[in-house]
């Protein structure tokens, strides 16, 4: 018989002295969860296979520290998440991260919806009391999307493994070792890849943003729209973010049926919106140049010279080609047309070429 | 062997080859044959190449055996061959003035080699040299006579625990690898930089015990995990799977048993990291070395998702002994918890710098001022440190302490890797730390910020301290830092990157406060503590000091008293060394 939820041994622990009872296997991070209560984790990513590096999600069992990401949940066990003793040794692990991060949350593109940050604040720290040297690199990556900050990296692997595990395209990975681990394409080139922006959305601070988002708005005077991506059928659900009415960034939530994930069009090719060159009425030609004109106009004079050919040369002298942007419903109507009002089987699509 | 001969073995480990060993050989060979020395002697007489057997500063190191009567040379080079050829195989005067002398006994009498024993008296490369010793007869019991529950019980009753690192029980972790559902098992053998002399002088040995130990958990296939650089042990390992396979011990239904093994070669980069389990096994599926999170571990699930035991190569070594001479007798040499012997690679300040093996519970002053021949210069001891770079410094006031894994342990060491350094009073402590932190954040991996921030942290407050800028709240730092890494870091490397600063902060606390407070170095080793200064009434103006110096800090007229330049000296301490009336001061 399968594993399901309800064929699946369930354990039973006691978090913060809150009983909870989750299948064998659930972890205390995921059970915390489900009781509602907070615990920080840098590294850990629903979307992604543990990975237990960054260690800010300890928490007590039995009075050792163990990483409640990697962790099981065992019948019997004693949890506490908030213990003078893990949230000082967080605390602690939180500064020695801080001690090599930038610090310059006033111009960062992420600030207000920086993980890091958002920890900072938590635990009160203004500056790390352990200091030292900062990773800095000279080279910017120069691809065309996305911005890679890596000194802003806390080198926690989610976009390593949201590009190999989900996306399947492993077009970064770590180089060098300790302190000076760094994410980048393979020799450090530029990055050359589907452009996807998965591993922009898992990056819990500012190491990977949007190119054309950087000082067009953060967080404040944002109207959040939802809507669904215009670029093909398959309908992805994304929110636009609308400062000054325009858009300046586009994300999708990852409670869509989209999961969040987007491709590289819907994520970063927006910019079409307010672009000068944009069609916005249909365009007839007229004396050797186009001319604006109304929908109605435009639809008659379509319709009109179908007509014209249909009856001159026949139904199979016009053809149809339909595009990957329609939905199957519109795809479905479209060739219904062709065949039914026009008379003709030439149809065909551009996702066959 | 028959006492009727004359037997001559050249140590050809790492370290003899770079001495000139394979000439030394090959000179021996030519001159018993141009002496046509069999006939004339009216005996056989061989000559073969053996492994280190540790005392590697005196290689070439050369044993002559005529009659069962032994004679060491050592430091022999070619040139000497033929004198001894000459004057002791032909005419049985031993050349007194090349041979080794009281030392040598004392280094050798105080160890007691079980594993390390066949490396300097068996041919490595000769499958046959092994078998004379009983060689594969474990082997042959165990798949014969033992099912591999017995093996693993034989094992847990001999107490013996993982030489490699943890000291974790051998017995134990496979009987819980057998235990597992999942059939598929692998089985690897670690190989470390103590390991190559093992690997080098017996490699059949290693071999032997990963067969048994493939056999006790259900592993048909075994690795070899070692580090490419290690040139001379891979190729006799090489060459000794393919002697093993030749006599049928390797490969299929082996003794008849119907168990099949075969051995396959892992290389791994010189990263200190591809030693620990997870990362290894990471490496041989072809990944970067970092470590994988535990639980699960290794025997539930470890290479390519199948349950997995990782043992160190002297802890196969041990097996074939285990299993031939039995538990019991194994078990009565050690302590309580801690059986056997350990190898350990001596250096640093005793005379005697080498590979040694030892019970379990001798004590630090029978190593040091025994088997080490005592500090150079007799000068006095200060510290030991124990289990490579990530190990503890042991204080000399706890010499007389027995060496096993719950003492150490207790002292805030382990048995790691087997290393053992040395310092006397001419160290200076912080330094020490410091040089082992330095190795330690380079190689971090780098996967979790305890470790990978943490030794890098603490790296800039030790150096902070030995240059003089250091603070008691640096101090305070160092102590905190070594608690989150010990705590909180993924893998063994993070947790006891610490140890060296707990235990030195521990036991030479007042050296570090003489660097902040007092900003001295007591044992004159932090360059930036020191200051160089000309007496004026001892300097009589020869200029020697002025001539030396390569920053042009010294000035003076000839005949009149000379002064440094504070500012451009950079305190090499050659005016130090070079000045004949000691009128230069050191402080
Ligand atoms: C950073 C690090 C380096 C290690 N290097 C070695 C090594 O070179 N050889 C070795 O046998 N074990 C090494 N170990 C220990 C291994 O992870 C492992 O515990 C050991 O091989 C298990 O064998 P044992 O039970 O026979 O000791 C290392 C551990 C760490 C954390
Ligand atoms: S944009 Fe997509 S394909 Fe490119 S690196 Fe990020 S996740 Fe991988
Ligand atoms: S770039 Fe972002 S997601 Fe990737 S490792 Fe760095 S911090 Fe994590
Ligand atoms: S403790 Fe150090 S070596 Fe081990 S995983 Fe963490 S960073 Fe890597
Ligand atoms: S979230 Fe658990 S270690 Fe990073």
């Amino acid at each position: 018989m399968p594993e399901t939820s309800l064929t699946k041994k369930m354990v039973r622990c006691s978090i913060n002295g809150v009983s909870v009872e989750v299948p064998e296997g659930t972890t205390i991070l995921e059970a915390a969860k489900a009781l509602g209560i907070y615990i920080p984790a840098l590294c850990y990513h629903p979307k992604i296979s543990i990975t237990g590096a960054c260690r800010v999600c300890l928490v007590e069992v039995d009075g050792a520290a163990v990483v409640s990401c990697a962790t099981p949940v065992e019948e019997g066990m004693t949890v506490i998440t908030n213990s003078p003793y893990v949230e000082e040794l967080r605390k602690d692990i939180i500064d020695l991260i801080l001690s090599d991060h930038p610090y310059d949350c006033m111009v960062c593109q992420k600030a207000g919806d920086c993980e890091l940050q958002e920890l900072a604040y938590l635990y009160q720290i203004r500056y790390p009391k352990f200091q030292g040297k900062k990773r800095m690199y000279k080279k910017r990556d120069g691809n065309p999307f996305i911005e890679r900050e890596m000194e802003k990296c806390i080198q926690c692997g989610r976009c390593v493994k949201i590009c190999d595990e989900v996306q399947g395209v492993g077009a970064i990975d770590f180089a060098y070792k300790g302190f000076d681990l760094k994410v980048c394409p393979p020799f450090e080139h530029d990055l050359d890849c589907e452009f996807c922006g998965q591993c922009v959305m898992v990056c819990p601070t500012g190491a990977l943003v949007g190119k054309d988002w950087i000082a067009r708005g953060r967080q404040m005077n944002i109207k959040k729209v939802d809507t669904v991506c215009p670029y093909c059928g398959c309908g992805c659900n994304i929110t636009l973010h609308v400062r000054n009415n325009e858009v300046v960034r586009v994300t999708s939530s990852p409670d869509t049926f989209n999961e969040g994930y987007l491709c590289v069009k819907g994520r970063f090719g927006y910019k079409f919106i307010n672009h000068p060159d944009r069609l916005k009425s249909p365009l007839i030609k007229r004396n050797g140049r186009f001319v604006e004109v109304s929908w109605d106009e435009a639809l008659d004079y379509v319709a009109e010279r179908f007509k014209e050919i249909k009856e001159r040369y026949g139904p199979d002298a016009l053809a149809g080609l339909s595009s990957a942007r329609c939905t199957v419903e519109d795809n479905y109507l479209f060739q219904k047309f062709f065949r039914a009002a026009i008379g003709t089987n030439n149809i065909d699509h551009c996702a066959r070429y | 062997m028959a006492d009727d001969q004359i037997s001559i073995r050249v140590c050809l480990g790492t370290s003899g080859k770079a001495s000139g060993g394979e000439k030394v050989l090959t000179l021996f060979k030519m001159h018993i044959e141009r002496l046509h020395l069999d006939a004339r002697v009216g005996t056989r007489c061989s000559v073969k190449k053996v492994g280190c057997r540790g005392l590697c500063s005196r290689d070439v190191l050369v044993d002559v055996i005529i009659n069962g009567e032994h004679t060491t040379y050592q430091n022999v080079t070619p040139s000497m061959v033929e004198r001894i050829v000459k004057e002791h195989l032909l005419e049985g005067n031993p050349v007194d003035e090349w041979t080794v002398k009281e030392d040598y006994a004392e280094f050798t009498s105080r160890q007691y080699k079980i594993v390390l024993g066949p490396c300097g008296v068996i041919d490595p490369e000769n499958i046959d040299d092994y078998l004379k010793m009983n060689g594969y007869r474990a082997l042959k019991k165990a798949l014969t006579r033992m099912t591999p529950e017995d093996v693993i019980e034989e094992v847990k009753r001999s107490g013996l625990r993982g030489r490699g690192g943890s000291g974790f029980l051998t017995g134990l972790k496979w009987e819980i690898c057998r235990a597992q559902k999942e059939k598929t098992r692998y089985i690897i053998c670690n190989v470390g930089e103590v390991n190559r002399a093992l690997a080098e002088g017996n490699p059949h040995a290693i071999i032997e015990g990963l067969i048994i130990g493939g056999y006790a958990i259900g592993a048909s296939q075994g690795y070899i995990f070692i580090r490419e650089r290690y040139h001379l042990s891979v190729e006799r390992l090489r060459n000794a799977i393919a002697q093993a396979q030749e006599r049928g011990f390797l490969g299929e239904n082996i003794f008849g048993s119907g168990f099949n093994f075969n051995i396959e070669f892992s290389f791994g980069t010189e990263a200190f990291i591809c030693g620990e389990e997870t990362a290894l096994m990471e490496t041989i599926e072809g990944k970067r070395a970092m470590p994988r999170l535990r639980p699960p571990y290794p025997a539930e699930k470890g290479l390519w998702g199948k349950p997995t035991i990782i043992n160190n190569a002297e802890t196969f070594s041990n097996i074939p002994i285990i299993i031939g001479k039995g538990a019991v007798w194994f078990s009565s040499i050690g302590t309580e918890h801690s059986k056997g012997t350990k190898v350990f690679t001596l250096s640093g300040k005793v005379r005697n710098n080498g590979l040694v093996e030892v019970p379990m519970g001798i004590s630090f002053r029978t190593i040091v001022y025994g088997i080490g021949g005592g500090i150079e210069e007799d000068r006095r001891l200060k510290a030991i440190q124990v289990g490579g770079p990530s190990g503890g410094l042991i204080p000399e006031s706890m010499i007389d302490m027995g060496l096993d894994y719950e003492n150490l342990l207790k002292v805030g060491s382990i048995i790691g890797s087997g290393g053992m350094v040395v310092f006397d009073e001419t160290d200076c402590i912080v330094s020490v730390a410091r040089f082992f932190l330095e190795f330690l954040q380079r190689e971090s991996c780098g996967k979790c910020v305890p470790c990978r921030l943490g030794t890098t942290r603490m790296l800039e407050l030790l150096t902070k301290i030995t240059e003089g800028r250091g603070s008691m709240k640096d101090i305070e730092a160092l102590e905190r830092l070594s608690a989150i890494m010990s705590t909180a870091s993924l893998c063994g490397l993070g947790r006891t990157a610490p140890n060296p600063v707990i235990t030195s902060l521990t036991h030479f606390r007042e050296e570090y406060l003489a660097h902040i407070k007092e900003k001295r170095c007591p044992a004159g080793v932090c360059k930036a503590l020191i200051t160089y200064t000309i007496l004026e009434d001892l300097c009589k103006g020869c200029g020697v000091c002025l001539r030396r110096c390569p920053a042009g800090a010294i000035t003076g007229e000839r005949k009149m008293p000379h002064s440094i330049n504070q500012a451009l000296c950079v305190k090499c301490g050659v005016c130090f060394e070079a000045c004949k009336f000691k009128a230069i001061k050191k402080e």
